[in-house]
């Protein structure tokens, strides 16, 4: 493969938070009486370098607090690295952003149209594809009600709903496959391939070994921040000994990937 | 973003990461088979930041108006006319200490007209700065989901209460033709002069304070207290004949404030023709060269918003992750 097809470059991205102990006038000088620290920074991610190339699937996995969520982060330009650079081709979509900038107070037809638009949907885009959104929600009567008075299940159904037309050239899921009931995880699962397939770059963090084994091509492991592992998927869920589980008890059947995913977090 | 970064990483074969040789072969030809050729360049994703930026957004911004004015009363039973009770309480009060407590509306003549005038423009002024202060933590939500412009929340309050100002001004407008006020071609420049200087203001203001906000909350507290100074610091409920009779000759200082401007450009608009003889009022309680005040006034605002804008820039790269 060339370089020219490359989708999202990651160069030598390191990304520090300063963590602040103290927030008033009061405990800081009793602080720095004591001549305890002030602050301290914590490198969230270290100096992670890759390269994925248009049409692939990468699972990101890692253990809690490994800086998987601060990467997508980056990727999707929410955060800036502080050193290194990242790069990517074309619309960036995710479902990292399900039910961002959801008004309580609105309903849920006005919500479509607010959500869509931060996602960077346009207004004739977003008319057009309304009722696949409305139908992939499939929240029914409520759709002229106030998102506040919907239950958690339809409100992060409506979010993913939104999320998941975005016609993007790179999608980002942040483990969200965990919300909803079954027969909606399943469609979302069903969407994500057809994503999958039309082409889309996919980026894919997830806990659940079935589900990445299914979806990715590649898989990057982060450990503490530092890309630990890239290469085939099989050996990338191994490198994490997510497969012990599965040795006894192999996860292969669709219901069980359903599960699996359900209690992923 | 600068034309280095958006280079193709071809072109820098160096730093490039040698990940490539990573790829299982097996799976290439998979990938393949699916690809879809994207032309868009490789370029850093954020959202590229600042006020211009934010007009290329201006669906999103509309959007976020929209919401602002449709959410901010709803389960009210008044709804939007809580926007006015508060102006209008304001106004009576002003009006009963100042005009008749303390006699100043058998003075000043359309008293009444001259306090309503100065409140709007103060009103205006203080609700952009005081909802632009607070508006990126209440929308950290969105901050922390989405790479656009985060100029735009400011914005967003600004326009929210301009969106206020345009019934009030109806209002006024009412009472000056019941006052007998004679339309002046100069007097609407100087209306749109008043109000570009306390938009221009208010928006820097609400910049500058909002990034601050984020990393220290006492901020918005301290925004109220200046509301106060702004209230009290303006020919509102005094005219201006008093300041320059009080301070004869010294008035420089208090003629800084670019809302001193403001407010007396919407003054010169609004109240002089109201007044039985507009030429006397003008040479009693305008300063005699308010044209070129409110110039400075407006220049002075530019300013301090391209320094607003600076500030912001500085602070806005470590917002998400400061928004707790």
């Amino acid at each position: 493969m060339s370089k020219a097809d490359r989708s999202i470059v990651v160069r030598h991205v390191s990304k520090t938070f300063t963590l602040r102990y103290h927030r008033t006038l009061k405990q800081m000088s009793v602080a720095m009486m004591r001549q305890q620290e002030l602050s301290d920074s914590f490198l969230a991610v270290d100096d992670v370098s890759f390269a994925v190339h248009q049409g692939e699937s990468i699972g990101l996995m890692g253990l809690n607090g490994s800086g998987k969520s601060t990467l997508l982060k980056m990727i999707n330009g929410i955060m800036r690295p502080d050193s290194g650079k990242v790069l990517t081709r074309g619309r960036t979509a995710g479902l990292i952003a399900t039910g961002a900038g959801f008004h309580p107070q609105l309903t849920g037809r006005d919500n479509v149209y607010l959500n869509a638009a931060i996602l960077g949907m346009t207004e004739a885009e977003t008319r057009r594809k309304f009722d696949d959104i409305v139908e992939f929600a499939d929240i029914g009567k409520f759709l002229d009600s106030p998102v506040g008075h919907y239950s958690s299940g339809m409100f992060a159904r409506l979010g993913f709903a939104v999320a998941i037309h975005v016609d993007a050239d790179i999608f980002l899921a942040d483990e969200v496959l965990a919300v909803g009931d079954r027969p909606f995880r399943r469609k979302c699962m069903a969407k994500m391939q057809e994503i999958r397939n039309s082409g889309t770059t996919l980026f894919y963090v997830s806990h659940a070994a079935a589900s990445v084994r299914k979806m990715c091509d590649r898989v990057l492991v982060l450990e503490k921040g530092r890309l630990a592992y890239d290469g085939p998927v099989d050996e990338g869920i191994k490198f994490l000994h997510y497969d012990e589980d599965d040795e006894e008890n192999p996860l292969d059947t669709e219901e069980e990937i359903d599960e699996e995913i359900g209690a992923d977090i | 973003m600068t034309a280095d970064a958006s280079t193709d990483p071809s072109t820098d074969p160096s730093t490039d990461p040698s990940t490539d040789a990573a790829v299982d072969p097996s799976t290439d030809a998979a990938v393949e088979s699916r690809r879809r050729v994207v032309h868009a360049p490789l370029r850093p994703p954020w959202s590229e930041q600042g006020l211009l930026e934010v007009f290329r957004h201006r669906y999103i911004l509309t959007l976020l108006v929209r919401r602002e004015i449709s959410a901010r009363y709803q389960g009210s039973a008044l709804g939007l006319v809580w926007s006015y009770v508060n102006p209008l309480t304001q106004f009576f009060i002003y009006y009963f200490v100042m005009g008749i407590l303390f006699g100043r509306a058998n003075r000043t003549e359309d008293f009444a007209i001259h306090v309503f005038t100065g409140l709007i423009i103060v009103h205006f002024f203080t609700e952009t700065m005081s909802a632009g202060t607070r508006s990126i933590v209440r929308n950290k939500s969105l901050v922390q989901k989405m790479a656009v412009p985060r100029e735009m929340f400011p914005v967003a309050s600004m326009l929210v209460s301009l969106f206020h100002v345009v019934p009030q001004l109806v209002i006024l407008l009412i009472a000056t033709l019941i006052a007998g006020w004679q339309p002046d071609p100069m007097g609407m420049v100087y209306a749109v002069i008043g109000l570009l200087i306390s938009m221009t203001l208010g928006t820097a203001l609400a910049l500058m304070f909002s990034a601050a906000n984020v990393f220290l909350r006492d901020v918005s507290n301290a925004v109220n207290v200046l509301s106060n100074f702004v209230r009290f610091g303006v020919p509102m409920m005094y005219p201006y004949a008093l300041v320059a009779a009080r301070f004869r000759g010294h008035t420089d200082l208090y003629l800084l404030n670019p809302m001193v401007e403001a407010v007396l450009a919407f003054q010169r608009a609004f109240w002089i023709g109201a007044t039985s003889n507009p030429a006397r009022t003008a040479a009693i309680d305008m300063p005699p060269n308010l044209f070129w005040l409110s110039m400075r006034a407006l220049l002075i605002s530019v300013v301090i918003l391209v320094f607003a804008q600076a500030t912001f820039s500085r602070l806005e790269k470590r917002i998400p992750e400061r928004l707790l």
